[in-house]
């Protein structure tokens, strides 16, 4: 059975390719995927995201259940509104699933998860749950439309109330505020500024259809794929999953160790820590011809390494990767593309920021 | 999806096919093809003078998301190759029954074309969505 968002009909109207992700059928691209991969680096483009998943946490023993649940410190959250990444890991480290943790109030918290998680990460917080005093509810009935790009906060600004837009320009990076029915955060997976606003699924056409009426241009899958991997953003199931733990995924930033916190998957952490960690996750860039794809092999020094995601970068105009590497200083590494072997210089991620390239690129 | 030209023929693998009045067969990708693959940004093709022969893969093009193995539908010797899809990939996506062309074989075998498909015969394969 396959999931259909509150905008399947406008994208089938606007020509989307549609593809199966995660069970959901969702736009791949609508026209030029390249085309709406720069409409997000220089002015702005939008996303169906509802099909990510959206958990409400109440209950007097809320946070006592994330610091138990959620590898960084929710602690650290201190304003209504302040929003969080964070990894959910199983007792081997492993990660579940990567989410957003919006603090909403002292006993009220925002999960927002991945859409190919779902089920699990439902069945695995309302096992942890067991002991605490806290009500998980899954909400079925919104609808989240990703803004991203150098003009998109002024764009919804100018198509939402006055008060709304208010709020919203003077929200900092990682943060939320809820106007109007809208829950406004001004977060994203492009390495753009911009937007990620949950509405009520039956508003999602007539505001889908406000922002593209003010230019926003739809963007599918496709866009989002290169824009996250120039942006150096791991993807769920394809750069991390229950088999690496944040500190061979480049996510030890994301992990609290502080000596009071006892969550879950700490032990192993501690042990990898103490072993030292054998692996780590690199950025690629091609030195010469081909495109690196996920699951290509990588000669690292002694070592071997394997691409996990890989694409022609269109800001760059050339390919570059993640790639898992034994750890250690290394340079260049050798990536088997479809028998050849091509050289490939080490960076460290993102490879664009704010549509910048970096590293010289 | 753009009208198929008449003189045309197809692999089931998606590549089409025109033989010209000097018996070279020219070989390219499908507007289908380039549809599904989406913006093509990278092309490997084989160099003039390399033998070629059905079943071996003897180019590839690559889209963003995808890589494709392009096949030769007769035996022969590459006699000509699109060298200006090297620095233009998108020709292919703009135009892939015209400039968008790959390479051009002359046969050595001209009975292996037989089995190919005509522009009919392929409109239905992609219909029936059999790919």
């Amino acid at each position: 059975m396959v999931n259909s968002t509150a905008l399947n009909a406008f994208h089938r109207r606007l020509g989307a390719r549609m593809v199966d992700f995660g069970g959901w059928d969702m736009p791949m691209n609508y026209g030029s995927q390249i085309e709406e991969h720069h409409a997000v680096r220089r002015a702005a483009g939008m996303f169906d995201v509802s099909h990510m998943s959206v958990i409400d946490l109440t209950g007097s023993q809320v946070r006592a259940f994330l610091q138990r649940l959620m590898a960084n410190d929710v602690d650290k959250l201190k304003a209504a509104g302040k929003a969080q990444y964070t990894c959910m890991l199983n007792a081997d480290g492993g990660i579940i699933d990567d989410l957003i943790v919006y603090f909403l109030g002292e006993e009220r918290y925002r999960l927002v998860g991945n859409a190919g998680t779902r089920a699990k990460d439902l069945a695995w917080i309302n096992e942890q749950a067991k002991g605490f005093a806290v009500s998980v509810v899954e909400h079925s009935d919104l609808a989240m439309i990703a803004i991203q790009g150098p003009e998109a906060r002024a764009r919804v600004g100018a198509i939402v109330s006055p008060e709304a837009a208010a709020k919203a320009k003077a929200l900092k990076r990682f943060s939320a505020v809820s106007h109007d029915g809208l829950f406004i955060a001004r977060t994203g997976y492009t390495g753009e500024d911009g937007y990620e606003i949950t509405l009520p699924a039956t508003d999602a056409e007539a505001f889908w259809q406000a922002l593209l009426d003010a230019g926003v241009q739809p963007c599918g899958l496709a866009a989002r794929d290169t824009l996250r991997l120039e942006a150096g953003m791991n993807l769920y199931g394809q750069d991390m999953d229950e088999t690496t733990t944040p500190l061979t995924t480049s996510l030890a930033w994301t992990v609290s160790m502080a000596p009071e916190r006892d969550f879950i998957g700490r032990d192993r952490l501690l042990a990898q820590q103490a072993q030292g960690v054998a692996e780590q996750l690199v950025g690629l860039v091609l030195e010469g011809k081909g495109i690196m794809r996920h699951g290509q092999s990588v000669i690292a020094g002694d070592g071997e390494g394997l691409v996990t995601s890989g694409t022609f970068s269109p800001t760059l105009e050339r390919t570059i990767a993640l790639a898992r590497i034994p750890a250690g200083d290394i340079e260049t590494v050798q990536v088997d593309i479809r028998g050849r072997q091509v050289p490939a210089r080490v960076v460290a991620p993102p490879f664009v920021r704010n549509g910048e390239p970096q590293h010289g690129l | 999806m753009s009208e198929i030209p008449g003189d045309l023929k197809f692999l089931r693998s998606h590549e089409w096919v025109r033989i010209e009045d000097d018996g070279t067969v020219t070989v390219g990708i499908s507007d289908h093809a380039q549809s599904q693959l989406g913006d093509l940004v990278y092309v490997e093709l084989p160099e003039v003078g390399d033998n070629v022969e059905p079943g071996a893969s003897c180019a590839v093009v690559e889209s963003v998301k995808a890589a494709s193995d392009i096949y030769s539908p007769v035996s022969g010797e590459v006699v000509a190759v699109n060298e200006s899809l090297n620095d233009k990939p998108e020709t292919i996506n703009e135009d892939a029954y015209g400039e968008g062309w790959l390479f051009v074989v002359k046969p050595s075998d001209t009975g292996e074309m037989e089995d190919l498909l005509d522009p009919e015969a392929y409109g239905e394969l992609v219909e029936s969505g059999e790919e």
